[in-house]
């Protein structure tokens, strides 16, 4: 690799050595997410998006660098606000706004909604709506992998909310004594819907305490740049991928689970109902200054990597991307009643008021008599 | 002829089926190297390894969405809960995850899962440790609902879960797992043929398959409809009700989800007369949807109203009498039976 040309690496925080075309794709995903989210929130307060919304703006740069540096069978599983993870692992734009405005060709065919983002051909385990119920899964997830003796690892994702669940606990501590393949990753924002983290979480300002608690890997991130998540990820996730456990009767080996704490932001409030008393405009507005868009933007040109005009384009792409999901989503058809009842069971039968038809039985009954 | 322990055929259909597919596996609190609380899982472990035989801690949250997960991902895992009164700190992955997984992710992940344990009163075990869920989780969609009363009904259900592309919850009984045993009060009833299960060699493709009612005893009085450890009763209280010339019908719809109402029905129109009994607490119960069905279908053939047997409406109590009278016993279907035909 010692051919390889200086234009062609770039020099960030640590060692990377990451061609262009990757950098300049994370640049594009992190754009892509934000102009989706932008259309995502338009057609919330234009009503065509319904429930609970969850905006992923400011956080870009954890779903993309944790994405960028895993392999493409590699299962992740997050939280509720899922629109970011959804698109950096390769979900097409337009499934997952139709999703949001319940149509058939949403991603889940419109029965999950903004909460439920799920995606079997990219191996996205969905989003999870009960705070801290999907880190249990997760680690099912790693548990099925270390199974089948797969060299993969599994990432969890979860807010910083969650860390006060038992589920979170539970999770922990079995990965740890099976020595799973998982990276358990906080998406730390700072804040559980309107609750600063110190004023819910014992220790806050060790989260470290909590993998040493069970014997884990705890690593940090700057969840607002991209290229120090890709890096972490990367180290971590080679460390614990394909990770085995003698309790399981297999060959002790691999590092086993790891616990990432992603240091980010969300510009948006908690929900789209949020009106964000709970903080500053100046303290949203100095976070902003360390956007991870424009780092990453910074850091293309001034290591010649990109030319503005470049930029601009992939913005103008995204924007485009973005509009036409909407147009997509606006044009596709409902979902039809017809798909009320499928998809309950994997058989097309069940109880008869699950069908919502009586017992053939009783029906030629009450027809015939 | 064959004899068999409730426990024994349990174990039997979770070793044939796993025999049968690598991605079948058990997982629960002592159910490898303690050989298990209730010596369900007894020799497994020597026979599968404790890759596929895995002792959890006490964690069902923890374990039972590991379960939810790794079927999401193609295993087919076996959870057992010691008992099912300890399932409640595990709600959200057995009532939220593994029913609804297949409906929110729009059909791509389904949770081919099997959940199963000890349900109902065990033995002065007091009320946190005397928990009846059916009645809790019948109104789940999503998920199946199994609760086997015999040995063969036992292997027969199991055996279908561990196939069924669905969540299946089996509800046994701790009460119930020596039935079958030699020297065990009810012993006589199990050695009939038609209570055993077969063998894996006298029939490989041995399942009973959900939402297909038993009729534990015919008869042409009156039809008592049971699941579970009731049918014992149930059949106990037929018993004493032919000395007095009362023919009960016992009807056994073995899964409750689905819900084989059509051959409750068609005995309710026979017999005209229904009495329906179940383990759990009266308001709002199993019980109580089986006789709205009863009354929704074969209003016209009834010539009394349905009467229904529960546990009694209480916390159940420790102490032994009462515990055993708060049950929905041979005694109360006996004045149920004699109070619906005009015998009381």
């Amino acid at each position: 690799m010692t051919s390889a040309t200086t234009e062609d690496k770039v020099k960030t925080t640590a060692s990377h050595s990451l061609p262009k075309e990757k950098l300049v794709d994370m640049l594009y995903q992190m754009m892509l997410i934000r102009r989706f989210e932008e259309r995502t929130m338009q057609a919330y307060q234009q009503a065509h998006i319904g429930g609970f919304c969850h905006i992923y703006i400011g956080q870009e740069a954890t779903a993309v660098g944790a994405v960028a540096a895993l392999l493409d069978d590699d299962p992740i599983i997050t939280a509720y606000r899922d629109h970011g993870h959804a698109l950096a692992r390769g979900m097409h734009p337009n499934y997952c706004m139709a999703e949001m405005y319940g149509k058939i060709t949403g991603c889940a065919k419109g029965k999950g909604g903004s909460m439920h983002m799920f995606d079997k051909a990219h191996h996205m385990y969905g989003g999870h709506a009960i705070v801290g119920g999907q880190c249990p899964l997760g680690v099912g997830l790693a548990f099925a992998t270390q199974y089948e003796k797969k060299n993969n690892v599994t990432v969890c994702f979860f807010g910083d909310g969650a860390i006060n669940q038992g589920a979170f606990h539970e999770a922990f501590n079995l990965a740890a004594i099976w020595n799973l393949p998982i990276l358990f990753v906080v998406e730390n924002n700072g804040y559980s819907m309107g609750t600063a983290i110190s004023r819910g979480t014992a220790g806050a300002n060790d989260l470290g305490a909590k993998a040493k608690a069970y014997g884990m890997r705890y690593a940090e991130c700057d969840g607002m740049d991209v290229l120090d998540t890709y890096r972490v990820f990367k180290r971590e996730g080679d460390l614990s991928r394909g990770s085995t456990s003698s309790a399981l009767g297999l060959e002790q080996a691999g590092g086993g689970p790891c616990f990432i704490n992603c240091k980010t932001y969300r510009y948006q409030g908690h929900s789209m109902s949020d009106p964000q008393k709970y903080r500053s405009k100046d303290e949203v507005s100095e976070k902003k200054e360390k956007d991870c868009i424009s780092t990453m933007v910074s850091h293309l040109i001034d290591n010649k990597l990109a030319t503005q005009d470049q930029i601009d384009e992939l913005d103008q792409k995204a924007k485009q991307v973005s509009r036409d999901s909407v147009k997509y989503a606006e044009q596709s058809p409902d979902l039809p009643k017809s798909e009320m009842f499928t998809d309950v069971y994997s058989q097309p039968y069940g109880p008869p008021f699950v069908k919502g038809a009586l017992p053939k039985m009783l029906t030629d009954n009450n027809s015939g008599e | 002829m064959r004899t068999l322990q409730y426990r024994e055929a349990i174990r039997e259909a979770m070793e044939e089926e796993m025999r049968l597919d690598d991605r079948v596996f058990l997982m629960g609190e002592e159910v490898a190297q303690y050989n298990g609380a209730y010596k369900i899982s007894q020799g497994m472990l020597d026979e599968f390894g404790p890759r596929r035989i895995v002792d959890s801690p006490i964690s069902e949250t923890g374990f039972s969405g590991l379960g939810v997960g790794a079927a999401m991902y193609g295993l087919r895992p076996i959870i057992e809960f010691m008992s099912w009164s300890f399932c409640l700190v595990a709600a959200d992955q057995i009532i939220n995850n593994a029913p609804k997984m297949l409906y929110m992710s729009g059909g791509q992940f389904g949770c081919p899962a099997v959940f199963r344990g000890n349900n109902g009163a065990g033995g002065q075990l007091g009320s946190t440790h005397s928990w009846c869920v059916e009645s809790m989780f019948a109104s789940v969609p999503g998920l199946k609902l199994a609760i086997p009363s015999t040995p063969r009904d036992a292997k027969g259900l199991l055996k279908t879960a561990i196939r069924d592309e669905d969540p299946v919850f089996n509800l046994e009984s701790e009460r119930m797992l020596g039935l079958g045993a030699r020297g065990d009060k009810d012993f006589s009833r199990y050695i009939k043929d038609t209570w055993a299960p077969p063998t894996h060699k006298q029939d490989e493709d041995f399942t009973i398959p959900f939402g297909v009612a038993d009729i534990k005893k015919p008869g042409k009085d009156v039809t008592i409809v049971a699941a579970g450890r009731p049918v014992h009763f149930a059949l106990d209280a037929a018993e004493e009700l032919e000395k007095e010339g009362i023919d009960c019908e016992v009807i056994d719809p073995r899964t409750y989800r689905p819900l084989d109402i059509d051959t409750i029905v068609k005995s309710v129109r026979k017999t005209n007369y229904c009495v329906v009994v179940d383990q759990s607490w009266p308001f709002a119960s199993v019980g109580s949807e089986i006789a709205a069905q009863v009354y929704e279908h074969a209003m016209d053939d009834l010539d009394n109203k349905v009467i229904r047997v529960n546990n009694d409406d209480i916390p159940a109590p420790y102490n032994r009498t009462l515990e055993q009278e708060m049950l929905p016993n041979t005694k109360k279907i006996i004045d149920a039976v004699r109070a619906v035909t005009y015998n009381a």
